[in-house]
């Protein structure tokens, strides 16, 4: 039978066909996850210099000086190096990685198969979206091989900071130039990925599949790729921008009368608060990106191993779309601070107050959903219950950043780092290694070592709150972020011991990541032999062989008769309907 | 299961530490402060309220319906708990940001004191100055290309005008107790931050805008000003003071400085 | 047995579906889900090129509107032309497309060529724009009035040069015969994109004509 996609019946031949330059979702599934696995060893070593940096900033390290001969002189860490690496962690664990692998890894590999679908709407775009990300990063890396290095301006790069070029500082040179150059790729990258999300759920959904009998992680990947296509395309305008005012002489955010380095600026007019509102519009929903997927990989899981149908499956979608769109309209609350007006910041907190109670609704909902249920503790499963837990923790330190009264203190404090690592730095990678445990068994056909699993999760649980919890006690007591340095304030000397016991709280739960890697390529080759289902779950995916062959349903259309989640349902013989079983499986056979 | 005491653990370790405030704000010097520390303290219990309760009730769930044999129970949701839960959040989350408004509005939207004793600060990479107007009360003319921070001149005073020959230039800020104070802040290169943790306030110093900032200090002391806007290499070192000192002493300080020129 | 084996699986009678455009290869009939995928891909497409475009217009209004060094810039005459240029190879576009529906292959085929070249002419007409503001001595940072004409043509002229890429595929595979049904999509998708670009034109005439 004949197929919507083109090469369905053929699977390609060649090792640069199937392996390097591939069509197929799966394998472009894979690509992107493993960019990001690259991309999060990069961006955790760059905390792990930050971390030592803050305890120890004049130590002579030998190595550094081999790395870093100019700013690294004598072994000892520059301010704008420790700068210029906070710069690049912020920029490659936001970009490539928690806007990678949950998005772009696990919904290029699922989305399709959840569906029914025998691929995405347009595989060739697919291809490339994937390569353009990879050109992406490797400019990024090319940021610290140049003069002057990696810009120093924070993945926010604000100007005039990021603008004035090298006059403000080392890493503000070609440095900045390839940083924008590379995020403007990346944008590019990300804009191909949305369009094929949103076209292969709108219209190659099989026969049955209705909106509402969509896995969760469908409608996460779904309105994260509307959040991708409206915000990113306004990133790529301010990117242009900024690159017209370090490059062309235009002012669109420096304003007149500057000094910088003894030397009078030739700029005028300009706003830097233009790019912040432009920036945030982008940088609001970026942050939504990166932690919607991990949601939606929770309430999979969560339902899985309870044995349950989640809880309130409407409302979750609701919050979905709600968060989505409320996402777009709360971009202020990251400026309450900048100089913009006060009228605007009551509105926007009122907005982001607001985007709060979808949010409490999906936490009351999990933990509806594991109300009365017979929940299986494996390894997916601690992952996505230690969602539910970071998620609380990091999402309530919110409530008191989106009050602008009590951002007159907090903002720009270690209370704003510790609010969104919790969240993005934490939560979100556990709804990705939750999602790693969970289809592994489908990608690779093994299974991956629960002993290994658990000790990795537990270690990594306890010692997450250990490194970022503190941050929230640091922000009370006034610690501004973004410095390389405590020793030059008499009220931040004192809080130098809370400084050291994240730093080692880091080095342990960075060492046990090992335990994960050892999990992960061990058992890709001697995991035990997985079954079609071994979690008994329901959702399509699990309909097929592990791994799928090239056109996932083998050639079948697949037809959906029951909802994503009909765990336990009284009567029916086992303790689960696939949703593609018979429309009367609810009664014994 | 092992996780649902680490969770409880956890959850009163962290709340331990919240409540014996073993890092905590430094002590309010000003009207405002109070106001702070009060609306901190509502939005700390209700979000410490939800954080036990959330945290708890996970715990006990992982507890209670671990597989023992029982079938789970089917259920979709319960729509009443949907409701009660949702109406309860939004109340109480939009409820907290009313609260807080009064202090907003009090800090950026009230008429400005016409008798603030008016202060320039101009923020640059790696310090900031403060001027003030002199007995004449008029700030001097200025010019970018007078700049001379080596020679002590880092606003560019331009030394033609007969109205900034009295003007007091200091590196730090220095203000009488119990005075409104109008803080009129300048940049000249990149984006600063003028925070002062004992005032409860900061602001962003953004170049190309003149934004003012008023408070009043009501405690006399010496208080660390740290920029909080990354602004360079050497933001970590971008220190000031402020020091809050009796009126007196304040008119003191400042005839000694006119005496000074 | 209900289960997760694919032979559970009632096969539905099948719907006609064909290659088309989706993949980027050549395709059969281009009717079903296909077509309405890249329909659909379009649609998405355009979403994020309003966006792109909403932010520069936003950035020109705030830019506009807050400084005092704004100097109206002298539309170089020749970009009138290059909006009727513009407009007239929309219409020829929608003709050629006309003529498709009823078969009309070599009507088409004048049409769309026709159309295409226009393109060409619009863009090479606002290099010309560009190069009588340089003799001016309009550069790109002389004014903001100018880094916004030079950076929204230039934006545009982007989508301009995208657009022309898919009328030239088209136009070449309608001259060497090999505009089947299957490309049908091809046509329409290419042909939308560049009424499109070209409606976004008219904003930008307005915008510089009533603000600018």
């Amino acid at each position: 039978m004949s197929s919507p996609v083109v090469h369905a019946h053929h699977a390609p031949q060649g090792f640069i066909r199937r392996w390097i330059f591939s069509l197929d979702h799966k394998v472009i599934g894979i690509q992107y996850y493993f960019l990001a696995l690259f991309s999060v060893l990069i961006g955790m070593s760059l905390s792990l210099l930050m971390r030592y940096h803050m305890v120890h900033p004049d130590a002579k390290v030998a190595w550094f000086a081999k790395l870093w001969p100019t700013a690294a002189q004598g072994g000892i860490m520059t301010p704008e190096l420790y700068l210029s690496l906070m710069t690049m962690h912020g920029t490659i664990m936001v970009f490539f990685v928690l806007t990678t692998a949950p998005q772009s890894g696990f919904g290029n590999y699922f989305l399709p198969i959840q569906i029914g679908a025998e691929d995405m709407a347009f595989p060739v775009l697919n291809m490339m979206s994937f390569w353009t990300t990879f050109l992406a990063l490797v400019v990024m890396v090319a940021a610290f091989f140049v003069q002057g290095g990696p810009p120093l301006s924070g993945w926010t790069t604000y100007p005039p900071l990021s603008a004035i070029g090298p006059l403000a500082g080392p890493g503000e040179g070609l440095g900045q130039t390839l940083w924008i150059v590379s995020i403007a790729i990346f944008c590019g990258a990300s804009l191909m990925g949305a369009i094929n999300f949103i076209a292969t759920l709108i219209d190659l959904r099989c026969q049955g599949m209705s909106l509402m009998r969509l896995p969760l992680t469908c409608w996460t990947w779904f309105v994260t790729a509307i959040l991708g296509l409206l915000g990113f395309a306004v990133l790529l305008a301010a990117g242009v921008l900024l690159i017209l005012d370090r490059s062309a002489g235009t002012s669109f955010f420096i304003p007149g009368g500057l000094l910088v380095s003894d030397q009078i600026l030739n700029h005028k007019g300009g706003s830097p608060l233009l790019w912040q509102h432009l920036f945030w519009f982008f940088g609001h929903p970026e942050v939504y990106i990166a932690i919607l997927p991990g949601m939606g990989v929770t309430s999979q899981v969560l339902s899985t191993f309870a044995r349950k149908p989640i809880f309130g499956y409407r409302a979750m979608v609701y919050a979905i779309l709600s968060i989505g769109f409320l996402g777009f309209l709360v971009w202020g609350h990251h400026m309450f601070m900048s100089g913009m007006s006060p009228y605007s910041a009551m509105a926007f907190s009122v907005l982001t107050m607001a985007i709060g109670v979808p949010s409490a609704i999906k936490t009351f909902n999990w933990i509806g959903t594991l109300w009365g249920a017979k929940i299986h503790f494996t390894t997916a499963m601690m992952f996505a219950l230690g969602f539910v837990s970071l998620f609380v923790t990091g999402g309530l330190s919110g409530i008191f950043l989106g009050q602008p009264a009590l951002d007159l203190y907090f903002h720009d404090t270690y209370f704003v780092v510790g609010h969104f690592h919790m969240i993005m730095g934490v939560a979100a990678i556990f709804g990705m290694f939750a999602g790693t445990f969970y289809w592994f068994p489908k990608m690779y056909g093994r299974m991956m070592n629960e002993t290994l699993g658990k000790i990795h999760f537990y270690v990594t649980f306890v010692g997450v709150y250990c490194i970022f919890t503190p941050m929230h006690y640091l922000g009370i007591a006034g610690n501004p972020r973004r410095y390389s340095d405590f020793t030059n304030f008499d009220f931040l000397g004192k809080l130098l011991p809370v400084h050291s016991f994240m730093t080692q709280a880091a080095y342990g739960t960075a060492a046990i990541q090992i335990l994960f890697f050892i999990n992960l390529f061990w058992s890709m080759k001697y995991g035990k032999k997985a079954p079609i289902n071994p979690w008994n779950a329901t959702t399509l995916e699990w309909t097929v062989p592990s791994p799928p062959p090239f056109d996932n349903f083998g050639g079948v259309h697949p037809v959906v008769y029951h909802g994503p989640y009909e765990y336990s349902v009284p009567g029916a013989p086992r303790d689960f309907i696939m949703q593609t079983d018979p429309p009367d499986a609810a009664n014994a056979e | 299961m092992l996780l649902a005491p680490i969770i409880w653990v956890l959850t009163v370790v962290i709340m331990y530490f919240f409540a014996a405030k073993v890092w905590w704000f430094p002590p309010p010097i000003s009207q405002h402060g109070l106001a702070y520390d009060a609306q901190f303290m509502r939005t700390l219990v209700i979000t410490g309220a939800i954080f036990f309760f959330a945290q708890f009730a996970l715990g006990w769930a992982i507890f209670r319906y671990r597989d023992d044999g029982r079938r789970a129970t089917y259920s979709h949701g319960n729509n009443k708990w949907e409701t009660i839960w949702t109406t309860a959040t939004a109340i109480l989350f939009v409820g907290i940001v009313l609260t807080g408004t009064k202090i907003w509005v009090a800090v950026h939207l009230s008429d400005p004191d016409p008798n603030a004793i008016p202060i320039e600060l101009m923020s640059k990479q790696f310090a900031f100055s403060f001027r003030y107007p002199g007995p004449d009360g008029k700030f001097g003319a200025t010019d970018l290309k007078l700049v001379n921070d080596a020679a002590g001149n880092p606003f560019g005073l331009d030394d033609k005008d007969p109205a900034g020959k009295d003007d007091i230039v200091s590196a730090s800020l220095k203000v009488p107790v119990g005075k409104p104070i109008k803080l009129i802040m300048h940049s000249r290169d990149v984006i600063h931050n003028f925070f002062v943790r004992e005032l409860r306030l900061k602001q962003d110093i953004v170049p190309g805008m003149e934004i003012p900032l008023y408070f009043q200090a009501d405690t006399p002391g010496t208080y660390e000003i740290p920029c909080s806007e990354l602004c360079g290499l050497g933001h970590f070192q971008m220190r000031s003071t402020m020091q809050v000192m009796a009126e007196a002493d304040f008119e003191k300080w400042k005839q000694e400085q006119a005496a000074n020129k | 047995m209900p289960g997760s084996i694919t032979s559970d699986v009632i096969k539905p009678p099948a719907p006609p579906r064909g290659g088309g455009f989706g993949g980027g290869g050549g395709g059969s009939d281009g009717r079903g889900a296909s077509r309405r995928a890249s329909m659909t891909g379009l649609m998405v497409l355009l979403a994020a090129t309003t966006m792109a475009f909403a932010a520069f217009t936003s950035a020109f209004v705030v830019r506009r509107g807050m400084s005092n060094d704004w100097v109206a810039l002298p539309l170089p005459r020749i970009v009138w032309a290059n909006t009727a240029v513009l407009l007239a190879s929309s219409i020829l576009l929608e003709l050629a497309r006309r003529s498709l529906k009823t078969g009309r292959r070599t009507a088409f085929n004048r049409y769309w060529t026709a159309g295409t070249a226009l393109g060409v002419l619009f863009l090479v007409g606002q290099a010309l724009a560009w190069r009588q503001l340089n003799a001016a001595g309009i550069f790109v940072a002389s004014n903001p009035s100018s880094s916004f004409f030079y950076l929204l043509t230039a934006a545009h002229g982007l989508h301009i040069l995208g657009g022309l890429t898919a009328l030239v595929y088209v136009d070449v595979q309608a001259l060497r015969l090999r505009l089947g049904p299957g490309k049908r999509t091809a046509v329409d998708v290419s042909a939308l994109f560049w009424h499109f670009v070209d409606g976004i034109w008219l904003f930008l005439m307005a915008l510089f004509l009533i603000w600018g």
